[in-house]
């Protein structure tokens, strides 16, 4: 179970950061939206992985750590809510701009060929 | 009430800031000015209790709730984060004041979000917990990004998009940081974690390491240190100049977690990851402030040239904190207080030439002369003398007291000439800035644009922050014992974590 899981966060990392490495906003954005799931799935494995545990004391002779579980809440929280400032950032920036790239204006591409 | 002082400044601002948004100050402008400027006089009249308070009594804990550490989230007191809650109300009362002179109508909710923003940068100050830090770090960055778009145009939308997304990047390596560190430590206060840091064997040590190594990589980029810098003139120039003076402490914030994390957790006590992030602080504070010097010297506006004085203030202050000797922690704070101060009165000068100079604004040009040059011009030579740490000024104190402090240290020869090269390099930046704006006029004038005189406001806001470094002068010896004192307490291990965990009562 350890190994799935953690190819899961090593695998959302890495799509995270390739996408956040790109040059448009829509990637940048789905890429910080990757990075902050691989980072819930990480602290709610920062606990330690265990089955049959019920999270609340007394209701069974072993608990899980309920702290994860309050962190990851809380950074579900805080991270919806700053993707969705990105989220209307990169718009208001498409619309103030004229382009969706990051640097607000998209590089010419004449004698370098596709960068 | 007074066992519940410590929260004030946490809980003050958040109220104002939910005050400020309900009417009638939501409605009236005057009504929202004058309730915004009182409400953060009350927040900076609650510091200064708390830090006479603490003073008096030496450092005092406040567990939320009434849940005791480790298991609930406090709220920790000591001379240094008084000190710094202080600095942070008083330039909350400036920007406020400053602001009333009509930067505040320019966008929506000015005052509402300049108190959130204080909000978190106090509440990261008195903090106990690593993972409320990160709670009050967003705070102060959601606050920060609207702020930063306040009465803003297209390259603000450039700016604050990386802004917004660098810091991102950065919460969740502070997120991964705290999810090592508690899976290794199985707690988040402070103190218990440098309690238990001390009895780790084996690969957690490993674990703990990477932990606090993610954990510099954040502080570093909210504190603008070297290879993470970038984002710090675009941002600050940019943004309004009374926003880029709150901002003045948002590095800080960055300083002020290393001081804390790399002195208490990995400190003296912590074995094999004491010290760890010592040697790559110190090079890269050495590199940050090359850099700004190099920075200073290109700047074609004021506001940038500002930005990169903040980047000096910055790698020196990171230099400090990497010798991790009491001296240079003492010497650290005072001049962490005195270059707030002082880059906060640049930015709101760097405003107030902008304005006066027409259309040139405030690119270091040749361009009409500013409508009041003595006011001006005296306040720009004030806040120069202290910036670059000429005597008699603070700046020169504090130039001094580093230099004494990192005296000793291993390779404190080069940090000596690269910091008296930069000095120059600052000395010849800012004169030549300060020359072409007042004395290089155009002959004709072309810009028939109306001469404007700065507002009552800005003047007294401006006089606050710029007093703070002949103050520090005159008070230099009770400044000095406080920061002495601070820093003892900082680098006093088993007190602290005695406070915290309450232990030996």
């Amino acid at each position: 179970m350890e190994i799935l899981y953690a190819s899961c966060v090593g695998l959302l990392v890495a799509c995270g950061v390739f996408l956040i490495l790109r040059s448009r906003t829509f990637p940048v954005v789905l890429g910080l939206t990757m990075l902050s799931y691989a980072v819930n799935l990480f602290l709610f494995a920062s606990g330690r992985l265990t089955l049959n545990k019920a999270a609340v004391l007394g209701y069974s002779a072993e608990y899980a750590d309920p702290l994860p579980q309050a962190l990851v809440l809380t950074a579900i929280v805080i991270g919806f809510a700053m993707t969705a400032f990105v989220v209307i950032l990169a718009i208001r920036g498409r619309a103030d701009l004229g382009n969706d790239h990051v640097n607000g204006q998209v590089p010419s591409n004449n004698n370098k060929g596709k960068a | 009430m007074i066992q519940h002082l410590t929260s004030l400044p946490v809980l003050l601002p958040m109220l104002a800031g939910v005050i400020l948004l309900m009417p009638p100050c939501g409605k009236n402008k005057h009504i929202r000015r004058f309730s915004s400027v009182a409400l953060s006089f009350i927040t900076l009249l609650a510091s200064a209790l708390l830090l006479l308070q603490v003073n008096d009594t030496g450092s005092t804990t406040y567990a939320i709730g009434d849940w005791q550490a480790p298991f609930g989230i406090v709220l920790f007191a000591d001379p240094l984060s008084t000190l710094l809650v202080t600095l942070t109300s008083l330039l909350g009362l400036v920007c406020a004041l400053y602001a009333c002179a009509g930067d505040d109508q320019k966008g929506s909710f000015y005052h509402p979000l300049l108190h959130f923003l204080i909000l978190g940068v106090n509440g990261a100050f008195l903090t106990g917990d690593a993972f409320n830090l990160f709670v009050f770090f967003e705070v102060l960055l959601i606050a920060s990004y609207s702020l930063l778009m306040h009465g803003g145009d297209k390259h603000n939308t450039r700016a604050a998009l990386q802004y917004v997304i660098m810091n991102l990047v950065g919460s969740a390596i502070f997120l991964i940081a705290l999810g090592i560190l508690y899976g290794v430590l199985g707690t988040l206060n402070m103190a218990d974690m440098a309690n238990k840091i001390t009895h780790l064997q084996g690969d957690d040590v490993f674990l703990a390491k990477i932990g606090g190594l993610l954990l510099l990589v954040v502080f570093a980029l909210k504190g603008a240190l070297l290879p993470l810098h970038l984002w710090l003139p675009n941002t600050y120039a940019t943004a309004m100049p009374v926003v880029a003076a709150l901002f003045a402490i948002m590095t800080k914030v960055g300083v002020y977690s290393m001081m804390r994390v790399y002195t208490l957790i990995f400190g003296d006590e912590a074995g094999e990851l004491s010290h760890m992030a010592q040697s790559w602080l110190w090079w890269l504070a050495l590199a940050t402030i090359a850099m700004g010097a190099i920075g200073v010297l290109a700047s074609h506006d004021l506001r940038k040239l500002v930005a990169n004085l903040v980047i000096v203030s910055v790698g020196t202050l990171v230099a400090l904190v990497a010798v991790q000797t009491e001296e240079a922690s003492a010497a650290a704070i005072f001049y962490l207080v005195h270059s707030t101060l002082v880059t906060a009165a640049l930015f709101l000068l760097a405003d107030l030439i902008g304005t006066q100079r027409g259309k040139v604004a405030d690119r270091i040009t040749i361009g009409r002369p500013v409508t009041q040059p003595i006011l001006l011009g005296g306040a720009f030579i004030i806040a120069a003398i202290t910036v670059i740490g000429m005597p008699p000024l603070s700046g020169f104190i504090g130039k001094v007291w580093l230099l004494r402090a990192t005296f000793e240290s291993e390779h404190g020869a080069i940090f000596w000439v690269l910091y008296l090269l930069a000095s120059l390099a600052l000395l010849v930046g800012i004169s030549k800035a300060g020359s072409t704006v007042f004395w290089h006029h155009q002959n004709k004038v072309q810009d028939t644009s109306e001469p404007v005189k700065a507002h009552k406001y800005q003047i007294s806001a401006l006089l606050i922050v710029l007093l703070g470094s002949p103050l520090m002068v005159i008070f230099a010896g009770n400044m000095a014992d406080y920061a002495i004192e601070a820093a003892k307490q900082l680098h006093n291990f088993s007190g602290n974590i005695s406070v915290v965990l309450g232990e030996g009562k």
